[in-house]
């Protein structure tokens, strides 16, 4: 059973059993550890990137009421091997005028960022790469990283679209990580720890999502649009600005972006189901079918999102992260201080069955009142009064003709 | 601890050869028959008009101001977070002090149009 339950405990030991038969030192089977397991993580994150490639197209395809991929293979599975074949035997065209270090740098920092999320992703109790005290900063340190590479890729094209792409992810990218990072404080003060193991263990009475529901959604949001996933993909919106910071990428350097994408994608996806649904805690099943359950509903989440929301445009996206996300964080935050001081004051602990319904219900009560707040500050988007003066002023000046003065 | 770093050391060592590998892969397989119209940007069609490498507006840069203000104030905020359960009250106002002055500059700078695309 401990085959199922716990895998990566029993295989590590044997393996480092075996290692140690050879007669090696401990740091060189330490470093052999590392080795295997960042290998098998690596091979595990372009195999989730190839099948959610499938798995996007197919579920669009479902939600737009087409049939999606279905040649490849028995449902289309072998799609994403005919779409790398494709892409890695085409040419891959540099224009004359780019910036040619940079463009074929750009695609390597998107993608490095990318992978190093996973090292301190908690995948089941002994399955993370290292558990850093500082997990979640790392995390951030990181993935802020990718927004070099697209103001990178999209100032190295010299394509007046690619430019446009890689400047508005970059104020994108900036203004989102504000909520994203101030949503995830409330958990913080909850566990006392950055620690990602910490984070989950800190889970298993209750999920935060039912103690911050507020700071899931805003995480959520931030989140998605960190990643640049439709409705907020204005980097690369493809109505506007051809395809953003890789309209010139063919072949291996467009390979190479959407690879990082849809492993960014999942590792979001992971991201919220460890820290606000508890990663790999749960019932009966083993920890990292838990894992892998949580983590793909959290992606068809944002599929689905895909399929239904159109995207915002610009100017509304910046409004929406400075004047909704990131006061309503800022408000969560501080409730979150109160209610955990409320917490420390009654001596509240969250493993106990009490102490989980009396914070269940404080969090409950401070977050309808901040929903309530919210409704009644922005019940009613302002209507673009300039428009309707334009409007206004343009049937005024038309000069009257006879059709009209009549009253028809 | 530093143990705790070599891991993502080798991480990034291995990372380093998937996007690498991909260049040097499709440098062998890929056809290589460029010429200049092939090369050329792709912007409808059209030879592009101008320097692509232009200014843009001041506007953009004060959202840069603005993120690295409240990026600072994260750095302040995740200790303060972590900390929390040992530092009791005290920590609790003297932080809703800290963000009410933050929360000032915000409505300052929404007031001032600062926050504004244009």
């Amino acid at each position: 059973m401990d085959i199922i339950y716990d895998p990566f405990r029993v295989i590590g030991d044997a393996l480092r059993g075996l290692l140690g038969g050879f007669g090696l030192p401990d740091w060189a089977v330490q470093l052999i550890m590392i080795v295997i397991g960042v290998s098998v993580l690596v091979v595990f994150a372009m195999l989730t990137m190839m099948f959610l490639t499938w798995l996007e197209r197919k579920l669009i395809a479902r939600i737009q009421d087409r049939v999606g991929p279905n040649r490849v293979g028995p449902l289309g599975l072998l799609q994403p091997v005919a779409d790398m074949v494709k892409l890695f035997t085409k040419e891959f065209i540099i224009p004359t005028n780019a910036d040619k270090v940079i463009y074929y740098l750009a695609p390597i920092i998107f993608v490095i960022p990318a992978f190093m999320v996973f090292a301190v992703m908690p995948f089941d109790r002994h399955a993370i790469i290292s558990d850093l005290n500082i997990g979640w900063l790392y995390i951030v340190a990181i993935g802020s990283t990718s927004t070099i590479a697209l103001l990178m890729a999209g100032w190295s094209s010299n394509n007046k679209y690619a430019l446009l792409g890689g400047m508005r992810a970059v104020a994108q990218f900036v203004s989102y990580e504000i909520p994203q990072v101030l949503s995830v404080v409330g958990i913080l003060l909850l566990v006392g720890s950055l620690r990602m193991g910490a984070i989950v263990e800190a889970q298993n009475t209750i999920w935060f999502v039912l103690l911050q529901p507020v700071a899931f959604v805003i995480f959520l949001l931030s989140t998605i649009s960190e990643i640049n996933r439709t409705p907020f993909d204005l980097p690369e919106a493809e109505s506007e600005i051809i395809a953003g910071y890789h309209t010139e990428y063919g072949a291996i350097g467009f390979a190479l972006f959407s690879l990082a994408e849809f492993i960014n994608m999942f590792a979001a996806s992971a991201l919220a189901a460890t820290i606000f649904f508890g990663g790999w805690q749960g019932p009966i099943l083993p920890g990292w079918l838990w894992f892998l359950i949580k983590s793909y509903a959290m992606v068809f989440v944002m599929i689905w999102l895909r399929g239904t929301l159109p995207r915002l445009r610009v100017d509304q996206l910046m409004n929406f992260a400075w004047k909704v996300l990131v006061p309503l964080s800022l408000v969560n935050l501080t409730l979150a201080g109160v209610g955990v001081s409320v917490m420390n004051y009654y001596g509240w602990q969250l493993s106990s069955l009490p102490g989980v319904l009396f914070a269940f219900g404080t969090f409950l009560v401070f977050n309808v009142i901040m929903v309530l707040l919210f409704l009644a500050l922005y019940r009613t988007p302002k209507v673009e009064r300039r428009n309707v003066v334009l409007v206004k002023q343009a049937s005024k000046s038309r000069p009257q003709t006879p059709a009209a003065a009549s009253g028809r | 601890m530093l143990g705790d770093y070599a891991a993502v050391g080798v991480l990034l060592a291995i990372v380093l050869t998937i996007p690498i590998g991909g260049y040097v892969v499709t440098w062998l397989l890929r056809p290589k028959r460029a010429y200049p119209l092939k090369q050329q940007t792709y912007e409808c069609g059209l030879e592009t008009t101008g320097d692509t490498w232009v200014q843009f507006k001041v506007q953009y840069y004060i959202f840069a101001l603005i993120f690295v203000v409240f990026d600072i104030e994260t750095v302040f905020i995740y200790p303060w977070a972590v900390a929390y359960k040992q530092t009791g009250l005290f920590a609790l106002v003297e932080m809703m002090i800290f963000i009410l002055i933050l929360v000032m500059g915000l409505a300052y700078a929404w007031r001032k149009g600062a926050l504004e695309w244009v």
